[in-house]
């Protein structure tokens, strides 16, 4: 069984208008925030902290799909290899988006730098006298941060393109060869490591959580990484509705969208679960150190994000996903896919935005336009790997048991 | 509930078991119930049973449980007494989320625990007619409806063609009461 999927040309041309997009609004934000002589010191951070927001968001949904294929390899799910070929498309392009990333990330951190001389999204970079960032210098400098990086990208980069390698070189080994399988088997136990120590712990913490370095959560990078998995999670059931609707994956059933309708579900809760211990614990104690970081967020400027944020990331799934008949009907399962995407873009605005922008806070057309110019370059360059090789990974051992699944 | 008349096929095979579930759903007999020693899959889907309505109670009875927590929480603290713990307000909602939370799937699973047994007519110091001892051992046993005398020796003869290697008609109670298994059946007493 073939199937081929030839990217077809609507799809392709919205993703080069997304891209467009937002190449219009990198340029004309960096002429109207950047370069233009009455901008202030914080229309320049807004251009490069919008810059970060999308790229640290995009990096990490795409990650999770490499995260996902060896979740899935680890545990031997067969229910993921009728659709497998999309997490191991998405994987294959973290690269692009952990070197964008990194680009942005290492920008700020050398170049950027405001009137008086710091480094306003990463404080760490200028301690100056400051006692609390002098004492955290050791582990929060320069060298460290872009080692740290570096070592991820590359690792995260190198893991989604042999996954992808590796499934594709199981089609010409012989039939029934689980050489391969095995393989993959003992890879996806390293990969784990290398994801626990990276978007599980070390990435959050420099790229996002050391934007504000004297306030930390110990379980700021489970968070950030629920957020990423529930997004990451959704993406993968948009591209398998949209591949569904072209005719292609008839592998894919009822069940397989229900089991990804759950993921969606249970991990919306598993996010509140975080969001809701890391804020219960910082209220009850309510030492001035921690609350400075709600301080801004709940009652502050950024009032409006924050309940948004739970609204839309706990409220809507709750509600809409929790029947099962919804996690089976198409339409609402792609309705709830998107609302959750973007409930959880704005959740990584409200973590990077507060610190560097304080209360000069947009989301106006610039950020739109980024925001777009990501998702079409998602868009543009996933469909282009899907079309390199058959949906079907007709040789895969599981791919039988695959197709049996019953709920 | 009411005593009435039954007739009872034994199999020693699933797939024996699903042809015959097919032919009596075809056959125009009464289907009373199909027993067997593990959850077998597609048996439900075979027997044409509705799926089950006990999620949607499991809600009701998870919202119960919230508003409890929420309203007694609440009133201790904003009516009936008061205290000022750690400089909070009285009304500290985060504080109770996790008495919520605990209630909520307390409520939830005590609830839907007692409507399972409610719907599967099982309870302690609760009697059911047994139609097979085998069925909670080794045998599929199916039985028909036969409140009927008129069909009972074509039931018989239906089930033994579809390759039952046991049947019988039994006179028995249809539901469940309360009894132990060391006394008689009503029924039992009633033909002594």
């Amino acid at each position: 069984m073939t199937d081929n999927f030839v990217v077809p040309a609507r799809l392709r041309n919205t993703s080069l208008m997304l891209i467009g997009a937002g190449l219009l609004a990198v340029i004309g934000g960096y002429i109207t925030l950047v370069s233009n002589a009455h901008s202030s010191d914080y229309d320049k951070t807004r251009f490069w902290a919008v810059l970060l927001h999308n790229a640290v968001f995009f990096t990490f949904i795409t990650g999770v799909s490499i995260f996902i294929q060896s979740a899935t390899s680890l545990a031997q799910g067969a229910w993921i290899v009728a659709f497998r070929r999309v997490p191991e498309a998405i994987g294959a392009n973290v690269w692009i988006f952990g070197t964008i990333a990194l680009l942005i990330t290492c920008t700020i951190v050398f170049t950027f730098r405001d009137s008086h001389g710091n480094n306003p999204i990463y404080p760490w970079v200028t301690p100056g006298t400051d006692k609390i960032l002098l004492g955290k210098a050791s582990f929060l400098n320069t060298g460290m941060f872009v080692g740290f990086s570096v070592v991820t990208v590359a690792l995260w980069s190198f893991f989604g393109l042999r996954f992808r390698a590796m499934s594709i070189a199981q089609e010409s080994a012989p039939v029934n060869d689980t050489k391969i399988y095995w393989k993959m088997f003992r890879l996806s136990g390293l990969f784990l490591i290398v994801y626990g120590l990276s978007q599980m712990s070390t990435t959050p913490w420099f790229w996002v959580m050391s934007i504000q370095p004297h306030w930390y959560s110990t379980l700021f990078s489970w968070y950030s990484f629920a957020s990423a998995f529930v997004s990451g999670m959704s993406m993968i059931l948009l591209w398998v509705v949209y591949l569904k609707n072209q005719g292609n994956l008839e592998l894919v059933n009822k069940e397989h969208m229900h089991d990804l309708g759950k993921f969606m579900f249970a991990f919306s809760i598993f996010w509140t679960y975080l969001w809701f211990a890391q804020y219960m614990l910082i209220w009850y104690a309510n030492i001035p150190d921690e609350t400075i970081y709600f301080k801004l967020r709940q009652q502050g400027p950024y009032s409006v994000i924050f309940y948004a944020n739970f609204i839309i990331n706990f409220i809507m799934p709750i509600l809409i996903l929790m029947a099962r008949p919804s996690k089976r009907n198409y339409f609402t399962v792609t309705f709830m896919a998107m609302v959750i995407i973007f409930g959880h873009w704005l959740d990584y605005f409200q973590m990077i935005m507060p610190g560097p922008l304080k209360s000069h806070w947009h989301i106006g057309f610039f950020e739109m336009g980024i925001f777009m110019g990501f998702i079409g370059l998602l868009i543009f360059t996933v469909s282009n790997t899907l079309s390199k090789a058959s949906l079907i990974a007709n040789n895969n051992i599981l791919v039988k048991e695959s197709t049996v699944v019953i709920s | 509930m009411a005593i009435k008349k039954f007739a009872v096929a034994a199999y020693d095979d699933e797939e024996v078991l699903f042809k015959a579930v097919s032919k009596v759903r075809k056959s125009g007999f009464k289907l009373h119930d199909v027993y067997t020693p593990f959850p077998v899959h597609g048996l439900d889907v075979a027997l044409g049973l509705k799926e089950t309505d006990l999620h949607i109670a499991g809600f009701i009875y998870a919202l119960c449980g919230t508003s409890t927590a929420v309203g007694f929480i609440s009133w201790i603290y904003t009516a009936d007494w008061s205290i000022n713990y750690g400089g909070k307000p009285h009304f500290a909602l985060p504080a109770w989320i996790p008495v919520t939370f605990e209630l909520t799937v307390l409520f939830a699973a005590v609830g839907m625990v007692l409507t399972f047994c409610y719907l599967n007519q099982i309870m302690p110091g609760v009697k059911k007619h047994v139609f097979h001892p085998r069925q909670s051992d080794d045998l599929f046993v199916l039985v028909l409806d036969i409140n009927n005398s008129a069909a009972e020796a074509e039931a018989v003869q239906f089930l033994k063609s579809t390759h039952a290697i046991e049947t019988s008609v039994q006179m028995a109670e249809e539901g469940w009461w309360y009894g132990s298994w060391d006394k008689k059946e009503q029924y039992e007493l009633l033909n002594a």
